[in-house]
């Protein structure tokens, strides 16, 4: 019998299933992993360090860059904590508005986990359909922020501004006929919340689609049931939080158990799985879309029969309206004072968090009651669940490790911060 | 933390007798501060008593607190603060732990929570906290090799050394960097002045 010793490989930081720059030091036997061992920081900016330097407001496009498939969230969660330090109640409609792009980040994270996950796994066309709907919700984004993913949209206080009245549309262009701009544009003539609610109607059949391509697939099966299986003991233990959590058989979701914004008066289900495994793990994910799309139809519902202010009427919180500074000498000093040296928030600390599609996404923030914080500390979904690593892995193949890495639905720029 | 606590009765703090230094609700959160001594009883009681039953560690991290409102600090300079949560009773709980400047060292909560393993090398790495019994301090974000704990308020936002390839040498070389930090806002403490936030004065 051949002599096999244990070796160890190197995966990454540069591979295409690490999602993004990811080091694991596995230790093998034959193809069997003994021990895994992820090194993370290749993509450390010390994000907590530079918002000890910038004033409240400056650090909020930050936070866009953290979890940068889910960037409304993350703002999300430090606007909450910014707000609770300085005690103020957001306007009802700012509320709703940041449920219903809370959810449109959810689908637009879990769509491209999807797409991603199944390219790992070695199905090629769901990363493109999965594509196609992001395309749609990233106009969204476009159409109320200007940008298409590091939005800054909301801010302490509530968002930075009310929907627009107008979609933007496809322009004319040499590599496209009119036939084809008429279509394009054909469910853009209304407002963002028309452009929405068409979303809403037609998202369901999407979703279906995903659902043929893989749900009774044999080959998804092999690859994801039995895969990384985790008793909701040791999902508890862990630190998981979010679907991780939830296809473990735990019910937890800060939606329903804490509820914030708007979620109190919304309907929706929690989808909870039995196995632990990454086929379960895949099917709550799905099924959240599916809520996401219902949480984010009764959204639009209610924001078109409520009209009323998007951010708190404090100036010493909020710029005031641009035509007040034109005529007010007080606005226009408010308004210098709070972008050159910023809002004094009172002294103390707190923590905030939001149920982000990758799980809970908390900001702990200490106050000195200067204008930039104390000390902030991000707590990323992503970095208790890359910790059980090797515990998931241990016993499986090295093509599992693949499996196992896409199903925690890993994003370095939240794990490094 | 909609679930908060608003007073104290709702967890026997009292249980911990000499081990609990200070307790206090602030906008709806409890922060408890624990003794160093005795400390992994303390938490192994937080998690096990059917009362507190506090499951799970959310987050831990380390708080330097030697530049907290310009010189107002009085207590020890380093903390690590828990963050704790219940998911049976659906409650949270900060516990915040203070550490000796000269030698920061406290037991580590790997037995206890699991979840503590990564956070405690976070820590270590970022403040240079350790956690006696911690079976793989290492660091974990910093470069390899990297010296210094970037997060305590005395080093500098701009780092130490910057990297850069020499041609002459075919080579990725470390040098002291040049870089100077520059403030462009900067920092303004305003407590008990005019000007300073107040919901109730607007």
């Amino acid at each position: 019998m051949p002599e096999i010793n244990n070796f160890t490989m190197n995966f990454g930081p540069q591979h295409p299933s690490a999602h993004g720059v990811l080091r694991l030091v596995l230790e093998l036997d034959g193809e069997v992993i003994e021990r895994a061992d992820p090194h993370i920081g290749l993509l450390h900016r010390a994000t907590e360090k530079l918002a000890e330097h910038k004033t409240y407001l400056q650090n909020l496009p930050y936070m866009d860059r953290l979890d940068y498939v889910s960037m409304m969230c993350n703002e999300h969660a430090y606007c909450r904590a910014v707000e609770k330090l300085l005690g103020v109640e957001i306007p009802i409609r700012a509320q709703y508005i940041r449920t219903m792009f809370d959810e449109i980040t959810r689908i637009l994270n879990h769509l491209l986990w999807l797409g991603a996950y199944a390219l790992d796994v070695g199905a090629m066309s769901v990363f493109l359909y999965c594509f196609r709907e992001r395309e749609d919700l990233m106009d969204v984004y476009e159409a109320v922020s200007g940008a298409r993913m590091h939005a800054a949209y909301y801010r302490p206080g509530g968002v930075y501004r009310d929907l627009p009245e107008r979609m933007p549309q496809y322009e004319p262009s040499p590599y496209r006929d009119a036939r084809r701009l008429a279509e394009l544009n054909a469910n853009r003539q209304g407002s963002v919340l028309d452009f929405i609610e068409d979303f809403t109607r037609r998202f369901p059949g999407y979703v279906d689609e995903y659902e043929t391509l893989l749900t009774d697939n044999r080959i998804w099966k092999q690859r994801t049931v039995g895969i990384g299986v985790v008793s909701p003991e040791r999902a508890i233990a862990l630190g998981f939080t979010g679907p991780m959590l939830r296809a473990s058989g735990v019910a937890w979701d800060l939606r329903r158990s804490e509820p914030y914004a708007a979620y109190a008066d919304l309907d929706f289900d929690i989808p909870v799985g039995k196995e632990g495994d990454c086929y379960d793990r895949y099917l709550v994910r799905v099924a959240e879309m599916r809520q996401s799309n219902r949480i984010i139809a009764q959204c639009v519902d209610w924001l078109r029969r409520n009209p009323g202010p998007v951010i708190v009427d404090d100036y010493k919180i909020a710029p005031p309206p641009r035509e007040t500074m034109k005529t007010s000498m007080e606005a226009l000093i408010h308004h210098f004072k709070l972008f050159t040296e910023g809002m004094a928030v009172p002294p103390g600390e707190v923590y905030a968090a939001v149920e982000a599609p990758k799980g809970e996404f908390g900001i702990y923030m200490v106050s000195d009651g200067a204008n930039k914080p104390y000390r902030m500390k991000i707590r990323a979904p992503g970095f208790p669940h890359l910790a059980a690593m090797d515990e998931m892995a241990r016993g499986h193949m090295i093509a599992d490790v693949v499996a196992i890495l896409a199903t925690m639905d890993i994003v370095f720029g939240e794990i490094d911060r | 933390m909609s679930e908060s606590i608003d007073d104290t009765s709702q967890i026997p703090l009292a249980e911990l007798g000499q081990r609990l230094r200070h307790s206090r609700v602030d906008r709806g959160e409890l922060t408890v501060e624990l003794e160093r001594d005795g400390l992994l009883e303390s938490l192994r009681f937080l998690r096990d008593d059917p009362r507190c039953d506090f499951q799970q560690l959310i987050d831990l991290c380390g708080v330097d607190y030697s530049e907290y409102g310009e010189g107002a600090w009085t207590g020890p300079r380093f903390a690590v603060v828990y963050h704790l949560l219940s998911l049976h009773h659906h409650r949270r709980l900060r516990v915040r732990v203070y550490l000796d400047e000269e030698l920061p060292i406290l037991p580590s909560a790997v037995e206890i929570w699991p979840a503590a393993n990564w956070f405690e090398r976070e820590a270590f790495d970022l403040f240079g906290f350790l956690f006696d019994g911690h079976p793989d301090l290492r660091r974990i974000l910093t470069d390899y090799g990297f010296v210094g704990h970037p997060f305590r308020k005395d080093f500098p936002l701009v780092g130490t050394v910057e990297m850069r390839y020499d041609a002459d040498q075919r080579r990725v070389v470390y040098e002291p960097t040049r870089t100077e930090e520059r403030v462009v806002v900067p920092r303004i403490l305003r407590i008990g002045e005019e000007g300073r936030y107040d919901a109730g004065n607007q």
